[in-house]
């Protein structure tokens, strides 16, 4: 019981750790929210079983650091990358220059980083849009039930063997739903 | 030695640009965009991504870039002008080359253009307003929305505009989309909040000794047709020291109501924050406290003025909402009840128009140029569908004034897929126009003194300079001869 304590324990401290370097070269596409819940994490956990833990560690600094993200483009080509933990699908995809739109670069001003989550399952592992991503989220092209912004969806452990969909571009152009006259 | 080159250029040029189209063709492309806003910046990122030999020149007749992005965009929203970043990474690309001071019709005709040029796509937007066509239209203190925005916004065309912000508390705003929103939010905020923006200085000046503390948003329709969406709305009713009024029996639904909302998550979302801003309690009416006034079911119909020369207040005739045919649709129509709000400031926020120019076929309903897919059509009839050569459209000048900036990325894209099936197709001859060398004499001829991106970046340092002597982002240089003077000196 203890050994899966301070093994929780130790991947928490880990994934904090490797946040914290990530969180100095982050961009402003990265959550504040994050960092004010990460910190705090660091000064309340310790291990007992110091064994376990070295074990844990090491381990977890391998397999901890990145998540396997697989990227669709609307032409059903896929791209599979690495993606560190805390760092943004926005920037995972610029980084590895896949053709993700972010015309606000991370401001939650835009909807151009509109992404599409495949599988139900991670969808529901990611924390509920605020109202400011719901805000732009209304304005995204192609919108679906599991629709995000890449700029907010953060990598962590649960999200590994991520699937993103990139949205085809759609015909209706109009943000009211307002339907052209034919002409 | 190409792939040396190539390699160098990956590295020099953003990442966007690392991967071509296997079925891109190396004769060079000339291409011409008449207009830098978000239309014509998407479009020649596409376009130069697309086609390895496309060159493109991008036209404007500012000085300035970015369009609507600058002259548009509130002041108070700084991160809807991030995308100027990648606008200007486009305009540094190798195959790219800015030409502002450029105008359409008096620095280069369309038809020299189309010689010069084996693509031109016209991006030029909407720089004109509906009208209401309703007496007393042309009174003092009635202006667009348009000329309101452009004038805060230091469009060197209307700094002289010298609105009328001091002789009522109480300006009436015609419409209720985000243009209207982003008025009243001006004319309502704190002036300290303003200060450290990129307004202009005039504006300033002029907001700071205006009396207006009151604003009346007017739509002919009810809270469910508001143009606006949550966004906007979210941050216009959680401003301090404002007082939002709105009518608990205009928000009741009808059944069409519902359908609209069921089936348009923007409506249903805007229609829930109304909802409960109408039920929140009002503060009281202290110094400092100012009011909006969303009103609905109003139409205009005549403006009112006590001295025959300057408004003093607005006719306004209740309506009720109407079902075209079994569309589900519904429209304004009068009931004859009229009433009056008091105002010595009204602006039409009613939608923009473009301008046709000569040589170019113009549908004059829409106020578009007729277009199937960003081809120009030869003519507005229906019945024609023939198209004209190497012309084609993008942004509002093709789709009618709506949409955000990222709308134009879509737009873009299809108007770019047209270009490139029509020069596979051999609709296009490739490299049979001079290019950028004939802009360039055609402007010599005429003396025309065009400014590159680079005027731009002088511009640009200046006024950012100039913003931190004032802890604003920038301070907008907004007469022409200094900016002329600053880019090309």
């Amino acid at each position: 019981m203890f050994s899966r304590i301070s093994r929780l324990g130790c991947r928490i401290l880990n994934e904090t750790r490797v946040a914290q370097n990530s969180v100095t070269k982050r961009s402003i596409s990265r959550s504040s929210d994050q960092n004010r819940f990460l910190n705090p994490m660091t000064r309340f956990f310790f291990s007992t079983d110091t064994n376990t833990s070295d074990k844990a560690q090491s381990d977890g600094n391998q397999s901890n650091e990145t998540i396997s993200v697989t990227f669709v483009d609307k032409d059903g080509e896929e791209k599979h990358i690495k993606v560190p933990i805390g760092m943004s699908m926005l920037e995972a995809a610029h980084e590895n220059d896949i053709e993700l739109e972010g015309a606000c670069e991370g401001s939650l001003a835009c909807s151009t980083c509109h992404v599409i989550v495949m599988d139900v399952d991670h969808y529901n592992k990611l924390g509920d849009p605020t109202d400011e991503e719901n805000d732009m989220l209304d304005l995204a092209f192609g919108l679906t039930e599991t629709s995000r912004l890449g700029c907010q969806v953060i990598a962590k452990p649960e999200l590994d063997g991520l699937r993103l969909a990139l949205p085809a571009a759609t015909r209706n152009f109009a943000v009211d739903g307002f339907v052209p006259k034919p002409h | 030695m190409n792939a040396m080159r190539r390699f160098l250029l990956y590295g020099q040029s953003q990442r966007l640009y690392s991967r071509g189209f296997s079925a891109a063709s190396w004769d060079p492309l000339h291409v011409c965009v008449v207009g830098s806003g978000p239309a014509g910046f998407y479009t020649a990122e596409k376009m130069l991504k697309a086609h390895e030999g496309a060159e493109v020149d991008i036209i404007d007749r500012l000085p300035t870039p970015f369009g609507l992005v600058r002259s548009g965009v509130a002041p108070d929203h700084p991160e809807t002008k991030i995308v100027v970043n990648q606008f200007s990474r486009v305009a540094s690309h190798d195959r790219c080359s800015f030409f502002g001071n450029v105008s359409l019709g008096s620095s280069v005709s369309l038809s020299e253009l189309r010689q010069a040029y084996d693509v031109v796509v016209l991006a030029y937007g909407s720089e004109s307003d509906r009208s209401l066509g309703i007496p007393g239209e042309d009174l003092k203190g009635v202006y667009s929305a348009r000329e309101l925005v452009w004038w805060y916004n230091g469009h060197p065309d209307y700094r002289d505009m010298a609105p009328e912000l001091c002789n009522s508390d109480t300006a009436v705003v015609l419409g209720q989309g985000n243009v209207a929103l982003d008025i009243a939010r001006i004319l309502l905020r704190p002036i300290s909040e303003l200060e450290t923006t990129d307004i202009a200085d005039h504006a300033l000046d002029s907001l700071r000794k205006s009396t207006i503390r009151n604003v009346y948003l007017v739509g002919r329709r009810g809270p469910v047709q508001a143009a606006c969406t949550a966004k906007e709305l979210r941050e216009i009713l959680g401003m301090k020291n404002l007082n939002v009024h709105i009518n608990e029996a205009d928000l009741a639904t009808s059944p069409l109501d519902e359908e609209e909302m069921k089936n348009n998550r923007i409506r249903k979302r805007v229609y829930e924050l109304l909802t409960k801003a109408a039920k929140s309690p009002l503060g009281d009416n202290s110094t400092g406290m100012r009011n909006l006034h969303f009103v609905f079911f109003r139409k205009p119909i005549k403006f009112i003025s006590e001295d025959n020369s300057t408004v003093g207040s607005v006719h306004l005739e209740k309506t009720v909402l109407k079902e075209i045919g079994s569309s589900g649709k519904q429209v304004a129509v009068g009931t004859g009840e009229i009433e009056d709000i008091k105002c010595g400031l009204v602006l039409k926020s009613i939608g923009y128009k473009s301008l046709p120019i000569d040589g170019l076929p113009f549908d004059n309903d829409r106020g578009v140029v007729p277009n199937v897919k960003g081809r120009v059509l030869t003519s507005a009839d229906q019945m024609d569908t023939k198209t004209e050569q190497g012309l084609y459209v993008v942004g509002w000048l093709k789709r009618g004034p709506t949409g955000i900036v990222g709308t134009n990325l879509y737009c873009a894209e299809e108007t770019v897929a047209s270009i490139l099936e029509d020069v596979k197709n051999g609709k296009l001859i490739p490299a049979s126009k001079p290019g950028r060398k004939g802009l360039q004499q055609i402007l010599e001829e005429k003396g025309v003194k065009f400014v590159p991106f680079s005027g731009w970046e002088r511009i640009d340092l200046k006024e950012k300079m100039a913003g931190q002597l004032k802890n604003k982002p920038r301070e907008k240089i907004t007469n022409w001869n200094d900016l002329l003077q600053v880019a090309i000196g």
